[in-house]
This record gives structure tokens, C-alpha cells and sequence, in this order.
């Protein structure tokens, strides 16, 4: 991470959103803010990507001082590979939304996940296209109903099981309303060496916050169960005694850095078993309750440019000499075609 | 034809039975032997058991390109024996597989032949059973040896080098070769090249379009390769997968480089676009579907400005087609590929030597215009044999276009889409640079010149101007027309990309009758004005393309308008490599009646 001197909060902001008042959409920015922020991450090293979409506006809106491309719907996430690949020494964060990820761009997500492109992957989920006036996404629930009081017939994409099932190392789901949680979260995900994949429920005020929607922000308040309670230690902080030993389980990340998680659900979880995960996705999914937490997690898997062999240098800092074979090469090669 | 200075010989074979390799072993020994040659591979879209034609062509003049009607049919494929019969010159010779139950062999009589009794020959070998068909194939190479009166040591040193890992295998093809060249030795045939000039080759090369443009993008600085597989591109991603392990390790061995088997030609495409934005040469290859998929991405290239480069091997379409035959039909859609108005940068090569350039030049322009270029090559070109002089060595260096960096910055101020230099080009920075005016966010939307979301009208009109006024200006930096012109000659013949193979042959054709002609070879798209005034200069210009609707022709009709009546379209879209007779054909009786006309 950078100097700490070097930045403040101030540098890690954006410009002004042109999201509707009270979207759940501006909350994760803020917290994305903070995390960055926190972790001193410089904001020259960031690249952020998004698709189209209200949420794939949102990259707009925070750290000012980082590059950003927001491309076409659906590609985010082959677009936010070639960056990686093209120089693996930044820090990227992927912002897309449901529409984005769920159905346009299902393809694309999963083969990044396979490959384990290391970024920040975050799905701003809130059940519709907001952007093009609520019609219902993938990931809505059966009989969610819409503002316009059409009746959601089919069974949600949950892409948590998704990204667990593909092999994704860092799987979480959070709630844009819960600070703690989102903050603890995304600072642990900068920090992942690999794809980190967050699925973020975040209310539309204007097409989904009605009766009879399930994302709406009741209908989530009276659903929702987080699965562990979170807080994050950066490694310049002091360990403090404010967490009880026993029910909290320390992960210590790569730069010294500790994600605290504490058990609050009755439910017990192994994070580091893929079938758990799973299962207690599948359940929740059955009795209709919107699980957040951290649920699953490993640290030692190689990330794509690992797994690609690529040089130490970033290829975009590659030179001419470095890159060109030389002319007797070429005789060489001449010689191999006769 | 006239054999005593051209022979075509057609190899009717079944795909996946090694005959690839015979067919190879023959062309090369012929190059090495001093003759002009040209080989066209006929295959079809099937792993094994369909029919498959090779077509050899052994010319004085260096006319090599595509001749339907053979002189020599090696048959040996009974599938399509009385096909292949029927497309036999009369009086050809033909060598077959007598093993082969025909019931009628009346067709056969008006021809000489040499039937070879495969099985038979084979015995005394006694190689393992799994290498039978391959050797089948190693007797015709040796009875064709024969026929032609080729230098049995060349046939024999090609097929060691070929071999040179696998003793055992190499003895029994040597074996096999030498059985159909004993088998018999008076053939009765006027068939022979011994006679014939022959010019030993020096500094000469056989090889792929596809290995020569997979070359020229290592060569070119690619850094980042993402592709799909699809026929006929496959070959030369994997061709440059193989050339960057061999060429581009740094001390640790690890890669100088990242290929990408993305999941579909959406993925590959974006992929490209994000390491382009990061500052990679990148660039995917594909064919005619492919190429169809990544028509949004293509507008997004274009609109935000970000380089990218699509090497499209195209085939015959449209949808589907016919994957494994050639056509030049994606051109109109790679002209103005996306929705909306766009205009991209396209190189057409048209040998080796231009593959391999291209490989460099694609990059230089697609970074210094901060555009899209498409190189359109196609199956002849890419999967078929060439020969040609070495690939030369580019000594241009690469031009990386208007990239600022941290210091840049501390000199002025930094507006994305500003056009600073009038010239239509903006500067850029690139992600990870260290400093606080570097930032700004790339974007399909329309923007102003900080690259903020702007839905202003004139914001709009301005950077679309601004781009269109930017490619139109590329033009002088592009690949400039090969030209050919006498001021006597009144006509003239336009083509692009491997039609030129054709071209020397028909022009000659034509001067025999008198029909003298100018040649114009287009290497690039926007159309330079050199075109123009080339096509003022002549009262007929016939523009000869491989595909059905004159995509040439209609671009040059409508960036001059005024020329049109000039111009004669000549089209072969059959998925057959250019035949030089059906043009002639087609040119002589356009002139027939253009001159009665007058």
C-alpha cells in the first residue's frame, strides 16, 4: 500500500452523483471510498471498469483521481481482464449490476471467475433495470412483483452460488446499508489475490422499493440475516481488545491486515467448505431469506497473470528491444521455412 | 493447357489421412527443385473421412494461382473417383489405388493411367497397421516422382527433414516412396519437367499467410493476444502462441506477452480493448462470424478512441457459409463495422512479405490514430502454401502515437479529447501513471473534451467531426496502391488481397489479345486519392474481387461518385481460390462488348 501521508480522504472522492435521492447505489460508494481510503491504496494505481447500467455509473463518483472506463453492458469483466493482463500491478475495481452481470454478461463473469482475474468484483443488485425504467432482472426472486404489478414467474440467478460453484476463492453478499459489514468487506477484497466477488443488495428507490417487491428496502430489513458481524484491523493499526476471542475468527490477510469475523447467526458455517456454502445457500434461498456475509474464502490460489506466466515487468512497460527478435533472429526463422 | 509449360495436377484424397503431409513433401521438393509452384488446399469442414483436393500447379510463366481443370489426377479416394474423373482434361493421365471396386472401368479408357495396387505394395514394408494409410499416400508422392521426372534425392531429403525426429517412421515413408517409384518405370507420358528451366530458390521461403502474420505481430510488439478459436484463424493465434514462447521470455523465462482463449469473440474483443486502454499492443484474430460479434465493440474502439486491431482470415459467408473456403466479402463490413457512423482503418495484404509487415504497421497505426484497424487476410492467403522471398526485416520503429507521461504533464495542461495539434489526435495518459492530472474516464457515451458524460448537441457534432477528420487524415500515413502504369493503355484492372496471385497471369492472357492492360493493387481503406486519379486516367477500369456484391466496387463508387461509369465489376465468389482463366474470361468478353459499343 502507498504512503500514508500521501493522500486523504478528500482524494479518494468523486464527482456528484446523478443517482436518484436515497439510491442504495450512492451508499456502496461511500463505502468504497472509505475502504480505499483506509487502506491507503494510491489512487494512481487504480483502474476502475464498469458496464452500463445505473450502477455502472457509479465509478464516476469516487476516486476522481483513478482512470475509468465505462464500456459497453455486459463487458465489463472480459474488458477488466485484458486490463489486468495488460499491467498486473493495478489495483482494479469492477462495478456492474445485475442486468450487467446476471444475463448480458452471465458468460463473461463466469469465465472471469474460472480464470480468477484479481480484482474487486462488485454487483450493485437491486432486482431491476433501473436505468432503463424497471423491468425485472435475473436475479429477483419467483413473485417479486414490479411497479407495474407484473409478477416475476421465473426462480433467481444467485450469483454467489455462481462464483462458488466456478471456484471463485472470495465469495461474500452484503447490504449497502450495513457500513461495517461492506467496508470490512471490500478492504478485504483489495487485498485478495485473485477474484473477489461481492454481491451488494441495494434497493432502487424509484422502481423496486414498493410492496411486493422483494428488494425493496422493508422487505430486505425484514429478510435479511448477515451470517457474521465484520470488522477490519489495517496493518498499521493496533490490535485493540474489542472483539471477544473464541466466537471471532481472525484472517489474517497478505500485508498484515486482519479480517475479523464474528458469528452472530444461529447457523453454523465453514467458510473454507465449498459444499457448505452451497447448501446454506440453497436453503436460505428455500425459505426466501436474504443471507449476507463472507461465505467462502481461500487465500492460496493463483491468480490469472500467475497463472499466465506473465514477466515481472507490466507489458505495457515492455520496450521495442524488449519486444522486437532482432534481424539475424529473422534470418534464423527464414532458414526454419525453406 | 498447355502442358509443355504448365501442369495441374489434382490430388483427390480423404481428409485426415496424412495426405496433407504427402501434398506438402511434393510441393516443397518441386520448390527446392527450382520450379515455380503453387499448391491450393481444398478441405473440408470435418476432422476425418470427407473427401479432400489438393491442387498442385507447376507453371514456367510463375502463374500459379488456382487451375480447375487438372492434367493429372491421382485419385484415390473412391468416393469421388468418377467425379474427379469427369473434371480430367482429356487425354490427362491419371494414377489410382486399384484397389479400389469399380464397377465399370469404361470411364477410365479414354485416359493413360498407372493404377497402383496399394495393399500389395505396402506388404513387403510390413509396417505397423496404424501407419498404412499414411504410407498409401507416400506411393503416389513416389509415382509422381516418377511422372514428372523429379530428382528422387530432393523428394527424399524434404521427407528427412520432415521426419528428422522419428527414424523409424522417416524409413518406412522412404520405403513406400521408393515402391511407387519402381513400380513402374516407363509411363508413356509427355509429362516430364526435366527439360523445364528450373532456378535453384536462394533466400526463399514456403510457408502460411498465417505463420507469416503470426510472425509480423510478434515481431510487430504485440504484447496481448485474446482469441476464439474459429477455421481459418486458429492456426495463426497458435502459430503466435508458439513463436512468443520461442521469442519473447525475459531472463526468468517467464512471458513477455499474455494470450487469452477467451469464451466467445464478445469477450475476445473487449479483452483487447482493455489492454489497448492500458497500453498494450493487443489485438484478436478471427474470421467472418467472429467478426459480426464484435461489431459493438468496434464502435466503442472508435468512439472512446482506445487502439485495437482485428485480424480477420476471412471465409466464404455469409452466416456460416462454407468454413473452409475462401472468400473476400467482409470487407463492406469492416469498413464501417458498428452501428452509428464509423469509419475504421483496413489493411488488406496480399503475400507473405505484407503478412508480415502488417503485423507492425497495424499497431503503429491503430496507437497513433487511437483507433480500430482491421487487417482483412483470407483463407487462400492464410492456410494455403506461398512462396516467397525471406520476410524482411522492418526497420521502421514503432511508433506508440500521443501518450503523455507523469513528467508530460507538469508542461501543460491535459484536456482528453482536446485537439491540441489540429491534427484530429488527441493526447492520452495511461492507467497507473503517477500523477494528479492523469485520470479521466474513457466512455462510449458522448463527451466533452475532459471525457465528462455530456448530452450537449455540440459536444456531439464536435468530436464526431473531429474523428471523422482524424481517420480521413490517416490516409496519407496507410499503405499506399501498388501501381503498374504505361501511359499508352486505356485500361486497367483493380483488385486487393490475394486476387493479385491471379493478377500477372491475366493481364498477360489479355496482352496475347490484344487487350493491354494497367494495374492498381489497393492495400488500404479509407481509399487513398492516388485511386482516383489512377481510375481518371483510364476509360475502363475493371475492379476484380472475390465476392458476390463488388464490396470494392462499391467503395470506390462511393468515395467517387463521379468515376462510376468508369467502372466494371468483376466477380469470382464461388469459394474457390482466384482463378486467373474465369477472369480472363469474364474481362475479355466485358471488352467485347465495350468495344462494340464504340
Amino acid at each position: 500500500m502507498a504512503d500514508l501521508k500521501e493522500f486523504e480522504k478528500q482524494d479518494y472522492k468523486g464527482k456528484d452523483s446523478t443517482l436518484c435521492t436515497g439510491c442504495g447505489h450512492d451508499s456502496i460508494t461511500n463505502h468504497i471510498i472509505t475502504a480505499y481510503f483506509q487502506s491507503r491504496v494510491s489512487p494512481y494505481n487504480i483502474a476502475k471498469v464498469s458496464g452500463i447500467g445505473c450502477s455502472s455509473k457509479t465509478p464516476t463518483y469516487f476516486i476522481s483521481k483513478a482512470h475509468g472506463f465505462n464500456s459497453v453492458h455486459g463487458r465489463m469483466a472480459p474488458l477488466a481482464t485484458g486490463v489486468s493482463c495488460a499491467n498486473k500491478d493495478l489495483n482494479i475495481i469492477g462495478i456492474s449490476g445485475d442486468g450487467d452481470t446476471a444475463s448480458i454478461g452471465l458468460g463473461g463473469f463466469a469465465h472471469l471467475i474460472r480464470r480468477n482475474v484479481p480484482m474487486v468484483y462488485i454487483v450493485e443488485n437491486n432486482g431491476v433495470y433501473g436505468l432503463t425504467k424497471g423491468q425485472f432482472s435475473a436475479t429477483l426472486d419467483k413473485k417479486s412483483i414490479s411497479k407495474s404489478q407484473k409478477i416475476n414467474p421465473y426462480p433467481p440467478i444467485d450469483l454467489c452460488s455462481m462464483a462458488i460453484n466456478l471456484g471463485c476463492d472470495f465469495v461474500a453478499r452484503s447490504f449497502s446499508g450495513d457500513t461495517k459489514q461492506l467496508v470490512s468487506l471490500i478492504s478485504a477484497a483489495i487485498r485478495h489475490n485473485g477474484t473477489a466477488f461481492i454481491d451488494v443488495i441495494s434497493p432502487c428507490i424509484t422502481f423496486a422499493n414498493h410492496e411486493g417487491s422483494f428488494v425493496s428496502f422493508k422487505h430486505i430489513k425484514e429478510n435479511k440475516e448477515n451470517l457474521q458481524d465484520f470488522g477490519f484491523i489495517q496493518p498499521q493499526q493496533e490490535v485493540t481488545a474489542d472483539y471477544e476471542e473464541g466466537s471471532t475468527q481472525e484472517i489474517k490477510l497478505v500485508d498484515g491486515s486482519i479480517l475479523l469475523l464474528k458469528k452472530v447467526s444461529s447457523k453454523e458455517h465453514n467458510i473454507a467448505s465449498r459444499i457448505d456454502s452451497l447448501s446454506l445457500l440453497q436453503e436460505s434461498q428455500n425459505k426466501s431469506q436474504i443471507l449476507t456475509g463472507l461465505f467462502y474464502f481461500k487465500d492460496s490460489s493463483k491468480n490469472f497473470n500467475e497463472i499466465s506466466n506473465v514477466c515481472e515487468k507490466p507489458l505495457k512497460d515492455l520496450k521495442e528491444a524488449e519486444l522486437k527478435p532482432s534481424p539475424e533472429t529473422l534470418d534464423k526463422l527464414n532458414e526454419q521455412l525453406r | 493447357m498447355n502442358s509443355s509449360t504448365n501442369i495441374n495436377i489434382t490430388i483427390a484424397t480423404v481428409n485426415g489421412s496424412g495426405s496433407q503431409s504427402a501434398n506438402e513433401i511434393l510441393l516443397r521438393s518441386l520448390f527446392n527443385q527450382g520450379y515455380s509452384v503453387g499448391g491450393k488446399n481444398l478441405f473440408p469442414s470435418n476432422i476425418a473421412g470427407l473427401a479432400t483436393w489438393f491442387n498442385l500447379r507447376i507453371n514456367q510463366h510463375a502463374y500459379t494461382s488456382f487451375q480447375k481443370t487438372p492434367d493429372v489426377l491421382v485419385a484415390m479416394n473412391q468416393q469421388t473417383f468418377y467425379k474427379d474423373l469427369k473434371n480430367l482434361r482429356k487425354d490427362g493421365f491419371v494414377i489410382y489405388n486399384s484397389d479400389f471396386k469399380l464397377l465399370a472401368k469404361k470411364e477410365l479408357e479414354e485416359f493413360k493411367t498407372l493404377a497402383l495396387p496399394c495393399r500389395e505394395m505396402l506388404k513387403p514394408i510390413e509396417s505397423p497397421i496404424k501407419l498404412r494409410k499414411f504410407l498409401t499416400n507416400m506411393l503416389y508422392v513416389g509415382a509422381l516422382t516418377r511422372l514428372l521426372d523429379l530428382d528422387l534425392e530432393i523428394i527424399k531429403s524434404v521427407v528427412k527433414s520432415k521426419f528428422k525426429s522419428k527414424a523409424e517412421v522417416l524409413n518406412y515413408n522412404l520405403q513406400a516412396i521408393e515402391a511407387g517409384y519402381h513400380y513402374k518405370i516407363d509411363l508413356d507420358s509427355n509429362l516430364s519437367l526435366k527439360k523445364w528451366p528450373v532456378k535453384k530458390p536462394e533466400k526463399k521461403i514456403v510457408a502460411h499467410g498465417n505463420q507469416a502474420s503470426a510472425l509480423g505481430l510478434v515481431y510487430g510488439g504485440c504484447t496481448f493476444m485474446s482469441w476464439y478459436p474459429i477455421t481459418p484463424s486458429s492456426s495463426l493465434a497458435e502459430d503466435f502462441e508458439r513463436y512468443a514462447h520461442q521469442l519473447r521470455k525475459d531472463k526468468d523465462q517467464k512471458n513477455k506477452f499474455t494470450v487469452v482463449q477467451a469464451e466467445d469473440e464478445l469477450g475476445a474483443i473487449s479483452m483487447v480493448i482493455g489492454a489497448g486502454w492500458t497500453g498494450c499492443r493487443a489485438a484478436t484474430t478471427t474470421s467472418g462470424p467472429g467478426l459480426s460479434l464484435m461489431s459493438e465493440a468496434a464502435g466503442l474502439s472508435y468512439f472512446a478512441e482506445v487502439p485495437a486491431v482485428i485480424w480477420n482470415v476471412q471465409r466464404a459467408g455469409p452466416s456460416t457459409g462454407l468454413p473452409t473456403r475462401t472468400m473476400q466479402g467482409d470487407l463492406l463490413s469492416a469498413a464501417n463495422l458498428s452501428h452509428g457512423d464509423t469509419e475504421h482503418i483496413v489493411l488488406l495484404p496480399a503475400s507473405l512479405q505484407e503478412c508480415f509487415e502488417f503485423g507492425q504497421i497495424c499497431f503503429d497505426l491503430a496507437e497513433s490514430f487511437q483507433t480500430l484497424v482491421i487487417v482483412l487476410s483470407d483463407l487462400d492467403l492464410g492456410m494455403n502454401f506461398w512462396i516467397s522471398d525471406d520476410l524482411k526485416f522492418i526497420d521502421k520503429p514503432y511508433n506508440r502515437g500521443k501518450v503523455l507521461s507523469a513528467e508530460d504533464l507538469n508542461e501543460k495542461p491535459f484536456h482528453r479529447y482536446e485537439d491540441l495539434d489540429k491534427d484530429g489526435i488527441c493526447y492520452r495518459t495511461l492507467p497507473g501513471t503517477k500523477h494528479e492530472k492523469a485520470a479521466y474516464f474513457t466512455r462510449g457515451t458522448s463527451h466533452d473534451k475532459d471525457a465528462q458524460y455530456s448530452e450537449s448537441p455540440d459536444d456531439f457534432e464536435e468530436q464526431l467531426n473531429r474523428i471523422k477528420f482524424k481517420i480521413t487524415n490517416s490516409r496519407s500515413s496507410l499503405p499506399a496502391p501498388y501501381i503498374d502504369k504505361k501511359d499508352s493503355h486505356k485500361i486497367a484492372i483493380i483488385c486487393y488481397g490475394s486476387t493479385d496471385s491471379a493478377i500477372k497471369e491475366v493481364r498477360d492472357s489479355l496482352s496475347l489479345k490484344d487487350i493491354h492492360s494497367n494495374y492498381l493493387r489497393i492495400k488500404s481503406l479509407p481509399l487513398n486519392d492516388e485511386i482516383k486519379n489512377f481510375i481518371e486516367a483510364h476509360q475502363r477500369v475493371y475492379v476484380v474481387e472475390q465476392n458476390r456484391d463488388g464490396q470494392m466496387n462499391s467503395i470506390i463508387i462511393k468515395d467517387f461518385p463521379e468515376l462510376s461509369r468508369k467502372l466494371i465489376s468483376i466477380t469470382q465468389f464461388n469459394g474457390l481460390p482466384i482463378e486467373a482463366e474465369k477472369i480472363k474470361q469474364k474481362i475479355i468478353k466485358a471488352e467485347e462488348i465495350a468495344r462494340n459499343k464504340n
